[in-house]
Formats: C-alpha cells, structure tokens, sequence
C-alpha cells in the first residue's frame, strides 16, 4: 500500500507536481498524460528516486525520505529504455546483479537466477550478450530482473513504448500473470484492459482518476482538445 | 575482444578466472619479450590447441584478430620498408599470439568471473580506501555500454545523413556526448533502484539518491 501525503515538486522555478493526495492499493493501475505532465516525476516519488519537495511518500507506513532503501526491496522499478538499466553484458549476469544486491551469492543465487530466467522463457538466451537480444528481450530482461528480487510493486514507467507490437504483447502477457501490484505508466492503451483504475495527469495535477473506460475517455478527450 | 563470451562445456570454461588472467599476464610478458623463433612457434601451437580444446570454431577464433591485423600489417611494412623485415616479423608474431591468448580468456571466462576475481585480488588495498566491488562493477559496465554506445553513435550519425550533413568526428562527438551522459543518468538511477549500494550491506545513516536520480529520463 502506497500512499502519497499532500506531495508537491518543483525543479527550479516550473512547479512539476502539485498537491498530490493519493492512496494506491489496487493491483492494477495505469498513469496516462501529455508528455510533460508530471508522470515520470510521479512514479518516482513512489520508491524514493524522487523525494518531493514538500509533502510525503509512505510505502506500507515506511518513508521515502528515510527508508529509501527499504522501500526499494518493495517497490521495483522498470525504465522505459533496457539499454540504460542493464549493466552486465551477460543475461544471467545481469540477472544476478539485483540479487547480489540483496546479499544472495553462490547456489542460493545460482538458483534465483535459473528460475527467474526461466519463468519469463529467458532460460535459452542465459548466456547470450545483452547487446545481442530483440528490444523485447531486453525488456523482458530487466522486467525479469527486477522481478527475481521478489518486489511486492513494479512501477513501470513506458516500457513498451520503444517496443513493436509483438515485443508489447510479451511485455503485456508478462505483467498479466504477476501476483504483484503493478503501477504502470503508459501510452499504449490497450496495455490497460483489465486494469483496476486509471489515473490521469494533466500539468502536474490530477484530472480524472477511476475506472480506466472514464480515465481513457478523459486521456482522449485531453489529446484532442 | 571485450564481452564476447563464447559458451561451450569445456577444460578452458572450467579454469577459475583468476588463474587464467594470470597465465594472461604472465604468457603476455614472456611472449612480448621472446626473441626464439622456436620457442614463439611452440607459444603459437599451445595457444592454438588451447583453442581447439575450448572447442572455439576457428571463424570465431580468427575473427578475433582480423580487427587488428590492419595495424599489425602496418607495423610490419614499416619495419620491412626500413630493412628491418625480421624484427617487424618477429613483433607482428609475438602480438598476434598475446591478442589470440588476451581473446581466448575473453571468449572463455564471464565478465562477471573476470570481475570477482579482480575483487578478490583488490581486497588487500581495501584499507587504503580502494572499492574493489565499485572498481569490478564500473569495469563490467565499461564493457557492457560499448556497444550500446556505439548504437547511439550509429543512430546519431543516421540522423545527420538524413538532414544532408556529411560523415564528420566534430559534429558527431557533440551529440553523442549529450546522449551519454543523459543515458549515464539514467544508468545511475537503475543501479540506485535495482539496490546497487557500493558499501556493501552495510546500513549507512544517508540515504541520498545520487545526483542524477532527481531528474526523470526526458522522452
Ligand atoms: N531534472 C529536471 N530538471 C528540470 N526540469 C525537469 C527535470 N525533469 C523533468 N523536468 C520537467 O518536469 C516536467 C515533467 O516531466 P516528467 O515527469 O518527465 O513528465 P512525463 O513523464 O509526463 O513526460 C517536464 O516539463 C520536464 O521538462
Ligand atoms: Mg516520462
């Protein structure tokens, strides 16, 4: 359970969001709006990598501006570009490197990385290059190793949005079968059927937040106008 | 002949890293240094065989080298232009077999292993304020971000022969700095929320996110 306490952030002068009061306990949520409207600065509020200005973050009572680093085992993190969040040049290294973090080494970590390799079908490309996978593949990887660290939230800020069809199809099947809550940045609709509530953003506020039929529709209506 | 692990089960595989950085270290000193045409030739079978008995197919072994034999095909005219055609021989020899041993270990050995055992090897300086695991991880990445680079390199200079503008290093390096260090920001932040802490486990009273962790990737 995360909930966000009357948060504000500014970088210089442009306030980027503003007075945010939210409590997110569904297990799907999608995060849509313009590009520039706060949503990158938002999700990031939610495992410590932004630390408002003024206001806070509380995950499961913890406080992002103290525990960071508690709060971090909970809450995963999947970037929009794979490239930049993966920095082993072998899979099952970079696998391993998450779950070095946590303290794991020798069988324990051997076995951690086999299985999460094989639960999102990664097992065949274990030894393969990074630089050689499909975009998909990649993302799948850094899904797979942000997973394999057993978060209780991935918050996944436009990971299909440098992906071509089918590669979002895997990345969507994927979220699909997690357990875990799922936070999800996006502006490829379709990745929000069957998700809890949509939130959107609009320069830094809130402007419609529920079912994801009325969050779309307000989404749709923002980018025609 | 960075980061270009060759899986296959084999005696070379299973060699621990440290030790096979060493034979690197040390084979590369003697080669380097040998001026006996029999003792380079029975050098040249041993790594060879070494190759074969880490069942590394032979286009994969020579392309290894072909990079190199540009220079080395340079070094040795020079020395042939000067009528020292046996010394540019003998030199052109001995780095063919030190860049073939230098591969083998590359090809054979996981970025990861290469690294632990550095860490291991740069535990004893740790009293003199040497990270080892800080050194291992920014060696591993090194490796890791050359070719991602170099796609930025190639998706930078696409874009320019799109707009007309002809192949230049100058209005190359301007951009490509740019996307670097933007993308060295984000990097920053993955390790931060993948747990990287370079002190270990152990609890710090500071929990800052480092500087480039305040600003979202731009899209
Ligand atoms: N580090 C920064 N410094 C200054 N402005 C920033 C920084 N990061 C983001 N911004 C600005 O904050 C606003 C919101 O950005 P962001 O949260 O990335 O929006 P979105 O993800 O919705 O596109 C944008 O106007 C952006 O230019
Ligand atoms: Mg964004």
């Amino acid at each position: 359970m995360i909930e966000i306490q009357k948060a504000s952030h500014r970088f210089g002068e442009t306030e980027v969001l503003s007075d945010i009061d939210l409590s997110l306990a569904e297990r799907r949520i999608g995060i849509v709006g313009a590009n520039g409207s706060g949503k990158s600065t938002f999700v990031r509020l939610l495992n410590g990598l932004v630390i408002p200005a003024s206001g806070s973050v509380l995950v499961d009572g913890l406080d992002t501006r103290r525990d960071g680093r508690a709060i971090r085992r909970r809450v995963g993190f999947v970037f929009q570009n794979p490239d930049h969040q993966i920095v082993y040049p072998l899979v099952e290294e970079d696998l391993a490197f998450g779950l070095r973090n946590l303290g794991l080494r020798g069988a324990a970590l051997e076995e951690r990385v086999t299985q999460a390799l094989e639960r999102f079908g990664l097992a065949p490309l274990r030894k393969r290059s990074a630089h050689l996978l499909s975009g998909g593949e990649k993302q799948l990887l850094a899904l797979a190793g942000v997973l394999a660290m057993e978060p209780s939230t991935v918050v996944l800020d436009e990971p299909t949005t440098l992906l071509d069809l089918r590669n979002k199809r895997r990345i969507a099947n994927a979220l699909a079968s997690l357990d875990q809550q799922v936070i999800m940045v996006t502006h490829d609709l379709d990745l929000l059927a069957g998700f809890d509530r949509v939130i959107v953003f609009e320069a830094g506020r809130i402007v419609a937040d529920g079912a994801p039929a009325d969050g779309v529709a307000r989404y749709l209506a923002l980018m025609e106008a | 002949m960075l980061g270009i692990y060759h899986d296959a089960r084999s005696p070379v595989h299973r060699l621990p890293a440290g030790a096979k950085i060493l034979v690197l270290i040390v084979g590369a000193a003697l080669i380097l240094s040998e001026s006996d045409w029999s003792r380079l030739a029975i050098a040249g079978v041993s790594v060879a065989s070494a190759f074969a008995l880490a069942r590394i197919p032979a286009g994969v072994a020579v392309a290894q080298i072909r990079p190199a034999l540009w220079i080395l095909g340079a070094i040795f005219l020079f020395h042939a232009l000067i009528g020292e055609w046996r010394l540019g021989a003998l030199i052109t020899v001995r780095f063919v077999i030190v860049l073939a041993l230098a591969s083998l270990v590359t090809l054979t050995t996981r970025v990861s292993d290469m690294m632990a055992a550095i860490e291991r090897a740069l535990g004893p300086l740790r009293p003199l304020g040497v990270k080892p695991a800080t050194v291992a991880l920014c060696l591993s990445m090194a490796i890791r971000f050359v070719p991602v680079l170099s796609n930025e390199a190639a998706a930078v200079r696409e874009a320019q022969r799109a707009r007309g503008l002809e192949r230049s290093l100058t209005a190359l390096a301007s951009p490509l700095i740019l996307r670097a260090l933007r993308m060295a920001d984000s990097v920053a932040e993955a390790l931060h929320a993948r747990g990287y802490d370079p002190e270990g486990l152990e609890p710090s009273t500071t929990d800052e996110p480092p500087k480039g962790a305040q600003r979202p990737a731009s899209d």
